[in-house]
């Protein structure tokens, strides 16, 4: 069940990066939702569920991409596994944290990335930090905002549950 | 439990790592147009390569000079062999040279001497070790028309005379250094005459009654005058070492033989028979003519 709810996921955010960027591609470089997702199950599910999580995204997304397939999930791997085990070994329920592992992750991966594409192509590693702060910081939000949703919804559930047999209560007295 | 899980999701970790890059490694080309994987393999496998030629090699060498060594011995054995008979026929070969260079220098002596002349071969040496007595023997004898007292050459010079009664085909020869050998003789540079005789020591001759005014010295070369009737004049002796002012009328005069009685091997025979030693009559008519 898992499985099939992080490979979702990835599906999810694969789409959703695709969308965006087909939109827009300035608004593609703003935001990684594949790695939010990774980030995401490394820290709901620990290192393994991370690494495996980020090997597949980073997998996929590199051969949607057209690029060197490899880099990113190499990127993706290094990030989910980083996450979950720092997840493991912190206290990570709350949003300042979680959106700091978001942040140092979306680091860690553009990295790892720029460091592995410079290395092939025998170019010195560029960064545009400006870019790069911009998309830790939509990752964190994004990120933050789908813990919220994934953490509220079994309570509006409930909530929504509860009204609605109040409201058959009331009808049936 | 958790440990077991953290080893194995190191482990994890390490293979999709390494599979990516290898992945990667396996699009993206070198510099040299190779793909990275296979640079990378190529490079690491040529190591190996070169690992095992060199462990191969080793192997092989060894085993190379081990079945060498096997070998090594009886090789060694037939070379050593060979080696001493090569030496052998080197000796002998030598020992022909040597033995053809003094029949050549014989040859020469005899077709130059006017005399008859047989060749001889020296046999023997004296089997008495009486100091002073220095006698051979040689393989002609009265067969050959080799007699008593007839004179023996060199090409060195005088050798000695055949002493005693000859054999059939042997007969003693006294050597010039014996200490009772004498022979009439002079220098070439100034014809100071005198005789001489063995004296035992160095040099082992001495050339006596020669006078105190005579002008002898030094390097002055003594031939044979041929005044005794045995040997044929003109014949080297040998050099003057010193030639000192003696207590009497004569000269002391030591001479080194120009023949070395170390190493005589070959020998002629002047086949004339002597004849009786010059009188001062005769000796002074010779001059005159």
């Amino acid at each position: 069940m898992k499985v099939i709810a992080v490979l979702a996921a990835l599906v999810v955010a694969l789409l959703f990066q695709t969308t965006l960027a087909g939109m827009s591609l300035e608004a593609g470089t703003r935001v990684n939702f594949v790695l939010v997702a990774v980030v995401y199950v490394a820290l709901a599910l620990g290192p393994l569920a991370g690494l495996l999580a980020g090997a597949a995204g980073g997998l996929v997304q590199d051969a949607v991409a057209g690029s060197i397939v490899g880099i990113g999930g190499i990127s993706k791997t290094l990030a989910g596994f980083l996450v979950g085990v720092l997840g493991a070994q912190f206290i990570v329920s709350q949003p300042v944290p979680r959106f700091v592992m978001f942040v140092g992750a979306t680091m860690v991966h553009e990295l790892c990335f720029q460091s592995l594409y410079a290395l092939v192509e025998g170019q010195p590693v560029r960064f545009i930090w400006g870019t790069l702060l911009v998309q830790a910081a939509v990752n964190g939000g994004i990120g933050l905002l789908a813990f919220q949703l994934v953490e509220g919804a079994p309570r509006w559930r409930q909530r929504r549950y509860a009204r609605r047999s109040a409201t058959l209560s009331r009808r049936r007295f | 439990m958790a440990e077991s899980f953290r080893k194995r999701t190191g482990w994890i970790f390490l293979v999709v790592m390494v599979g990516q890059v290898l992945l990667v490694s396996a699009q993206v080309q070198s510099r040299a147009g190779v793909p990275v994987i296979e640079a990378v393999s190529f490079g690491a496998f040529s190591r190996v390569q070169r690992a095992t030629s060199s462990v191969v090699g080793g192997v092989r060498d060894v085993w190379t000079n081990y079945a060498s060594l096997r070998g090594a011995r009886d090789e060694n054995q037939a070379l050593k062999q060979q080696l001493a008979e090569l030496e052998i026929r080197l000796q002998e070969q030598r020992a022909l040279a040597a033995r053809a260079t003094r029949l050549q220098a014989l040859l020469e002596l005899k077709e130059s001497t006017p005399l008859p002349t047989v060749a001889a071969e020296v046999i023997g040496g004296n089997p008495n070790a009486t100091p002073g007595v220095r006698e051979i023997t040689i393989d002609r004898g009265t067969a050959d028309g080799v007699q008593t007292s007839m004179a023996v050459i060199s090409p060195g010079g005088v050798v000695g005379r055949v002493i005693g009664r000859p054999a059939a085909h042997a007969a003693r020869v006294q050597l010039l250094i014996d200490r009772h050998a004498a022979a009439g003789a002079i220098t070439e540079r100034t014809r100071a005459g005198g005789i001489v005789v063995g004296a035992g020591g160095q040099p082992p001759l001495k050339m006596d009654l020669v006078s105190n005014l005579l002008d002898v010295k030094a390097g002055d070369l003594v031939v044979t005058s041929g005044v005794d009737g045995i040997y044929p004049k003109g014949y080297a002796i040998g050099w003057v070492e010193t030639a000192e002012r003696g207590r009497g009328l004569y000269l002391d005069i030591r001479v080194r033989p120009a023949v070395d009685f170390g190493s005589l091997e070959e020998v002629l025979v002047v086949l004339v028979p002597p004849r009786p030693a010059l009188t001062d009559d005769e000796k002074a008519a010779g001059r005159s003519r």
